[in-house]
């Protein structure tokens, strides 16, 4: 089986040995059979087992292995290999803006508590009903786009309003998220989705860099989810 | 005082609102002056003559209004993003909503003194 070799740059820094961070030249050889960049990021691990790296489903599901790819936001599992330039070194870093635990691992804590809050559930207060909360198919249709984020912090690392206030402005994909409850019909807590977000960080830091709908691998659009937001607050208040 | 993060200022919606509406104001009042200015007579008599008329000085004068708050919008923001200790950033915003009404002020000075 014919084998190429790739040449990879890695962002490496592990706390308790390494004083600072630095970047560590690397080449794997890898198959003709492997298609996507974490194919060859778990060869790299067998090459050296000390790198770390976050994985799991590895086709795009679950949103753990997104990591900075030349400088771009992307998923590990979705990248494929014949899209680097050839003879040129395939710069990995860590997703920008959150805290580095080891080598390509962020710490997410942020993140998700940007997520968690906006309520990311459903909330009715009705009994419920026998079998389920029914919606119109046009209803259902306004949640697509919306459903279909794994959290996997493309967007809101790429987003430079989250890099400045990570700890207010609740980022793109928790907006998207936001949105996502606020536009559900099944939902009745919509004044105080609303509500929680009129404040000059939390929604207002969003500048519609789109930087977040250039990165997202599942290819959503968070910017029109929060222009939607903000056209649901305009037509609250005139 | 236990250091936490606020946030929930309840705000933000109408300066969003205002600075889109001075944005598309002031983009209007530049291709209306872009007519105007040429029809007007040339040197100092004739730019006086347009700036006194009654239309051009209730444009201008929401000319000025419009820049300075988009203006102020613009700067606050930077202001909220670069800047993390509350009582400089607080200065800052003081210091520069006196800057943009004194400039407010002095710009309707130089347009129709007389």
């Amino acid at each position: 089986m014919s084998t190429r070799t790739l040449q990879f740059k890695i962002y490496r820094y592990d706390p308790d040995q390494d004083a600072k961070p630095y970047m560590q030249d690397i080449a794997v050889e890898v198959d003709v059979t492997d298609r996507k960049l974490l194919d060859a990021l778990v060869k790299l691990k067998a090459k050296d087992d000390s790198i770390a790296f976050r994985r799991s489903c590895r086709e795009g599901v679950c949103g753990s292995d997104a990591v900075n790819i030349n400088g771009r936001n992307g998923l590990a599992c979705l990248t494929d290999l014949n899209t680097f330039p050839e003879g040129k070194p395939i710069v990995l870093r860590p997703l920008p803006g959150l805290p580095v635990i080891r080598d390509l691992i962020v710490d997410m804590t942020q993140f998700f508590k940007q997520y968690h809050s906006i309520k990311p559930y459903l909330i009715n207060n009705d009994p419920p009903p026998e079998r389920e909360r029914l919606q119109s198919p046009e209803d259902r249709e306004e949640l697509d786009g919306l459903y279909e984020c794994i959290l996997c912090a493309c967007c809101s690392t790429s987003c430079p309003s989250f890099w400045w206030n990570p700890d207010k402005f609740v980022g793109p994909a928790g907006l998207l998220a936001a949105y996502r409850f606020i536009a559900d019909t099944r939902d009745q807590a919509t004044s105080e989705r609303l509500d929680n977000l009129e404040d000059p960080y939390r929604l207002f830091r969003c500048h519609t860099i789109m930087n977040c709908v250039d990165v997202c691998p599942k290819g959503l659009n968070p910017t029109k989810a929060i222009g939607k937001i903000k056209d649901m607050m305009v037509r609250r208040a005139v | 005082m236990v250091t936490r993060v606020v946030v929930g200022a309840h705000y933000g919606l109408k300066d969003w609102l205002a600075q889109r509406v001075t944005a598309g104001f002031m983009a209007i009042y530049t291709l209306v002056m872009a007519i105007l200015l040429p029809l007007a007579g040339d040197g100092y008599e004739g730019w006086r003559a347009l700036m006194a008329h009654g239309f051009v000085r209730f444009i201008t004068f929401l000319f000025i209004v419009s820049l300075c708050y988009h203006a102020w919008v613009g700067i606050r923001d930077i202001w909220m993003d670069y800047v993390q200790s509350t009582a400089v950033r607080l200065t800052l915003h003081v210091l520069t909503a006196l800057a943009l009404v004194g400039y407010a002020g002095w710009a309707a000075q130089i347009i129709w003194r007389l």
